[in-house]
């Protein structure tokens, strides 16, 4: 079983090697002239006003926080839906029902999100 | 230990094999885009180098190479560096799983033809997918630049939006195929038994999802020209632009790949064996149908892109989680309900 994974390691190693090679090539071949204009980051022309490292808007947050709980939802739904048919080859249709429940207890928590005000961009 | 030998000189020689095919897929793809988009235009488009353009992608690489590398003076550089290193890596290791013909009998031992037939391939996609985040993440905030790090910030805020959706979608795929192996995936969609077919609501989603997740058009906000000049990779030059650009069309590839595997019935060539070919004929035009289908949904992509607008931000996150979350999930009880029925 586990001897499947060896592929997986070389590729990792391939591209390790490969990603390795090219970042690394950007500055062996190029010429190498820095000025003080040059080094600024790019503003449309003008000069830079302030840094770019200031507060983030509390909404992206909150879209991290949301795919935080919908995605371990995820994770939770495919072992059942890997194992459904078999499962309900056994027990018949109460493995749907167990499935409903859970996504319904979800949906729940989705929809108060929503109500909260949690989806709105503008 | 000979059968061991044997297996590693196996997938090296894959390896080899593969990454030469992405390097020369994804140099064609940029020339078949920058073709296409003429075409949309009534332009003529690359013809300088080589008959009709077809050097145009290796003269490209060659002036990216011989360029100066520019790093902006109050960027964080060892992130800086390390952001493009990510975006390649994850681009090349998520071909490892992708199945593009059955097992082919060599020597006496069964091949398949994959870089790795894992049990847990969807996972192993899912989890590099996720990475592939961090890429653009990082590009964004150490730059140091506005356009920098809003665009960094919007994508991942988009990447992250539309994985849910994805991973709803590719659960209604399991409960057909019964396992997280691609290559299983692929040979539960026998005949005409595609996903696509079974779950129409469920490909779509997901080829939504994907576009989102590659930053293509409609959902390229991370890179919107016209607000944001490059987007996460304007304070980018020389090699380490060319492996955002490498990356971010390596990702098309592993897109329209992925949509052909869950959906289009990768390999699977139908009634391929009433024809009465012999199996190497066979495989061969299976391996070829896959190829197909993977050219088909490369061009559907470039098409898209050159027809559609883009959306505005909040449109994007709309779509995101009040219509693809609820019709992936609608697509999940549907496909039980299906399996239900055709038991």
């Amino acid at each position: 079983m586990i001897e499947s994974y060896i592929p997986i390691f070389l590729v990792f190693g391939f591209a390790i090697l490969f990603s390795l090679a090219v970042v690394f090539s950007s500055s062996l071949f190029g010429p190498q002239r820095p000025n003080a204009e040059k080094m600024t980051t790019y503003e449309s022309g003008v000069k830079p006003i302030g840094l770019a490292n200031e507060r983030v808007s509390v909404k992206y947050y909150l879209v991290a926080m949301l795919f935080i709980i919908f995605d371990l939802e995820v994770i939770f739904v495919y072992p059942w839906a890997v194992k459904f048919k078999s499962l309900y080859a056994q027990q018949g249709i109460q493995v749907f029902w167990a499935m409903i429940v859970f996504l319904t207890v979800f949906e729940v928590g989705f929809l108060y999100a929503f109500k909260k005000g949690g989806f709105k961009w503008d | 230990m000979n059968d061991f030998l044997f297996y590693i000189i196996v997938a090296l020689v894959k390896i080899v094999i593969i990454a030469n095919m992405i390097l020369i897929t994804v140099s064609y793809l940029v020339y078949f885009e920058r073709k296409i988009s003429a075409w949309t235009q009534n332009r003529v488009g690359p013809n300088r180098v080589g008959y009709l353009g077809l050097l145009q992608p290796f003269a490209d690489v060659l002036k990216l190479l011989l360029k100066e590398d520019i790093v902006p003076k109050v960027a964080n550089k060892f992130i800086h560096s390390m952001a493009p290193f990510i975006a390649l890596f994850v681009a090349f290791t998520t071909y490892a799983v992708i199945p593009f013909g059955p097992s082919i009998t060599l020597w006496g031992k069964e091949i398949p033809l994959m870089m790795a037939d894992v049990n847990i391939g969807i996972l192993y996609v899912l989890a590099l997918t996720s990475i592939g985040v961090y890429a653009i993440t990082f590009a964004g905030w150490s730059s140091g630049s506005k356009y920098s790090l809003l665009g960094g910030i919007r994508s991942s805020a988009q990447m992250i939006s539309y994985e849910i959706s994805m991973g709803f979608s590719i659960a209604g795929v399991l409960i057909f195929s019964q396992s997280l192996r691609p290559m299983e995936i692929v040979i539960a969609q026998h005949g005409w038994m595609w996903n696509a077919v079974l779950q129409p609501v469920g490909f779509l989603t997901f080829v939504v999802a994907a576009f989102a997740e590659t930053n293509r058009l409609p959902f390229d906000l991370p890179e919107a020209e016209p607000e944001l000049v490059g987007g996460y990779h304007t304070e980018y030059s020389s090699m380490k632009f060319a492996a955002f650009f490498l990356a971010e069309y390596a990702n098309m590839i592993i897109g329209s790949a992925m949509i052909v595997t869950l959906y289009l019935g990768g390999w699977q060539f139908p009634y391929v064996e009433t024809f009465g070919f012999s199996p190497a004929v066979t495989i061969g035009l299976q391996v070829g149908a896959f190829f197909v289908k993977m050219g088909a949904l490369l061009f559907f992509f470039i098409w898209v892109r050159w027809s559609i607008p883009r959306f505005r931000y909040d449109q994007l996150m709309n779509i995101g989680w009040k219509v693809m979350f609820p019709l992936s999930l609608l697509n999940l009880i549907w496909a039980a309900i299906l399996a239900m029925i055709m038991k």
